[in-house]
């Protein structure tokens, strides 16, 4: 099957504008999902489907979801699933339009999530700017909630589940698991240290999933088809359909589902439409979200999968996909992102606190013309400092895009040490 | 009275539908701020000693939160996407149009309480880039031509 052949699974029914509906969800097949799983499926042989299917987590990490919800102890006791939808990662813009568009989609692999893990009290953390997908969600949760398919003995069965959405409030922080519990208790999004991890001791101390909604949104199919169909899509331990998100110099930006896998190039130049203006060609991609390394135009010769990226030196991360044309000053860019990372720092570590804010030091005056020659040098060993001596991983996902805009770019760098300017072709610095 | 009787059932409502209450605080810190249009002391005081929690954890959770305003902003609060991929797509010029239009910078409030203007980092938004938030509600895909438009009809 080639990718323009290739029919959207995760998007199947957002050709219709009443796709946040019940009715139609239900007319697409929704919910049967949920009802076999209920019917004919022990907990444990949902989570082993989920296994057999390759899924791996698509909020940044990729790590596989039958593993992780087999890490949750067996038998009854308090323990809650979270539904992370606290999407804040620069260029990622995927989960937001499945809360808008298909939000029942969300809430049956939540559910089915909840029966796998054995948990009856769901969570959604949805970020507190999504109002529109807040107030979708709770339309959602009503309407499903009075056919039955939310609340006491669920569709005739043994399993209850309550489903509460949580708004967040302006927290990029939040996105990360510790983080997104603390926030849930009532608390300043503080990571916590690991371990214990969530599944011992998570949302009030008790064993605690999270899982991004594109992550769960996967698993009603594999439920349905089961999770050999599903390990055929894609490739060898890079399975089942992606949602990549291009933003930045693209002619059609937004949402794109292929395959894990399909190469970049192909993504750009055939389905989003190249780039956003002929003459000024591909300079630089992001490929996973900000937080990732970045490659030149010369080695964007790549497959989009987690194996593929990170054998290209960089990361699938989140899949928000950022083209940057030859018009772009790369400290420039790099300083956006710096000012992004120190304002979103949390506080509570040292070397990422402390570190985010020299970054933007030394990176505004790079661009003010004042830079040093031994400033680049002091942006790599700042990264080799904070990088692995965090808490949570925002320290990583900061020094890894400084070093490797240095070290991709360092001429560019070093251009506006020695002549206090650009490089590139029509940014002027400062601009 | 503040909270009024309304904004206190919601409140209430909020609080029942959590295992622990105090996982109600940002629920209820919302409720608030869509009241008074901020978070004031004294709502910092109500949450404090409606869920039981100490003032001190009730101020930091406020001041945690970006969302989370603590004095008045206009009518239209407008939040400017700053990051990567807005800035790619040429915010930088917008936020500029935005100052010079309304007569105000960054973090400021029009003397008519109309308008307020802060930039803010990714609303995940990026695909229909440069993009602004104004109070709830998020207008994308954005000129000039189109912030002009959105300006007048906000009054």
């Amino acid at each position: 099957m080639t990718a323009s052949e290739y029919r959207p699974l995760l998007l199947k029914n957002l050709h219709r504008s009443d796709s946040a509906t019940l009715e139609a969800y239900l007319q697409s097949g929704g919910y049967r999902a949920l009802a076999r799983a209920l019917k004919e499926l022990t907990p444990e042989q949902v989570v082993e489907e989920v296994k057999t299917s390759g899924l791996r987590g698509r909020g940044g990490a990729g790590f596989p979801t039958g593993a992780k919800w087999g890490f949750m102890p067996k038998g009854p006791g308090e323990k809650y699933l979270v539904m992370n939808a606290d999407e804040s990662e620069p260029g990622t813009f995927k989960d937001r339009l499945l809360l808008e568009r298909d939000p029942h989609l969300t809430l049956e692999g939540l559910l089915i999530g909840c029966y796998a893990v054995g948990c009856s009290h769901g969570f959604i953390y949805i970020r507190g700017e999504f109002v529109k997908g807040y107030h979708t969600l709770l339309r959602a949760i009503a309407e499903a909630r009075a056919k039955g398919y939310i609340g006491r003995k669920i569709l005739g069965s043994g399993f209850d589940c309550e489903i509460t959405v949580y708004r967040g409030a302006g927290a990029y922080i939040c996105g990360e698991e510790t983080a997104l519990l603390e926030s849930l208790e009532g608390k300043r999004g503080h990571p916590r240290l690991k371990p214990p991890f969530p599944a011992q001791v998570g949302l009030y101390g008790k064993p605690t999933t999270v899982n991004n909604v594109e992550t769960l949104a996967n698993v009603p199919m594999i439920v349905e088809n089961g999770g050999n169909w599903y390990a055929g899509i894609g490739r060898e331990k890079n399975t089942g359909p992606k949602l990549y998100c291009l933003s930045g110099h693209v002619k059609k930006p937004g949402v794109y589902e292929f395959p894990l896998g399909i190469p970049f190039r192909e993504l750009l130049y055939e389905h989003a439409g190249g780039m956003l203006r002929e003459d000024h060609p591909l300079k630089a991609v992001v490929p996973g979200g900000s937080s990732v390394p970045i490659l030149r135009a010369d080695q964007s010769d790549v497959r989009m999968d987690f194996d593929s990226l990170a054998a290209a030196g960089t990361l699938l991360g989140s899949a928000g996909v950022i083209v940057m044309d030859d018009t772009v000053c790369i400290v420039d860019a790099l300083l956006n992102l710096a000012r992004f990372y120190a304002h979103e720092s949390c506080g509570q570590c040292t070397p990422c606190r402390e570190g985010t804010g020299w970054y933007v030091q030394i990176l505004e005056r790079l661009e003010r013309g004042e830079g040093k020659s031994s400033d680049l040098d002091l942006l790599v060993d700042l990264s080799d400092r904070i990088q692995g001596n965090t808490i949570c991983p925002l320290g990583d996902a900061v020094a890894m895009p400084v070093r490797s805009y240095v070290t991709q770019f360092r001429e560019e760098f070093e251009h506006h040490v020695r002549h206090k300017k650009c490089l590139a072709a029509t940014a002027p610095a400062g601009v | 009275v503040n909270p009024s009787p309304g904004t206190r059932e919601k409140i209430e409502a909020a609080i029942r539908e959590y295992p622990r209450q105090e996982s109600a605080l940002l629920a209820i810190l919302h409720l608030l701020q869509q009241e008074r249009g901020y978070v004031s002391e004294e709502d910092q005081k109500f949450a404090s000693e409606r869920l039981g929690i100490p003032i001190a954890h009730v101020a930091g959770v406020v001041s945690f939160y970006t969302m989370f305003r603590r004095r008045p902003m206009g009518r239209h609060h407008i939040q400017f996407c700053r990051t990567l991929s807005c800035q790619l797509r040429g915010c930088r010029e917008l936020i500029e149009h935005v100052q010079k239009r309304l007569g105000i910078r960054e973090g400021e409030v029009t003397p008519d309480g109309r308008f307020s203007l802060v930039t803010v980092e990714c609303l995940g938004s990026c695909g229909t880039a440069p993009m602004m938030q104004v109070n709830d509600d998020y207008h994308e895909g954005l000129t000039k031509e189109r912030v002009d438009r959105l300006l007048d009809s906000m009054k």
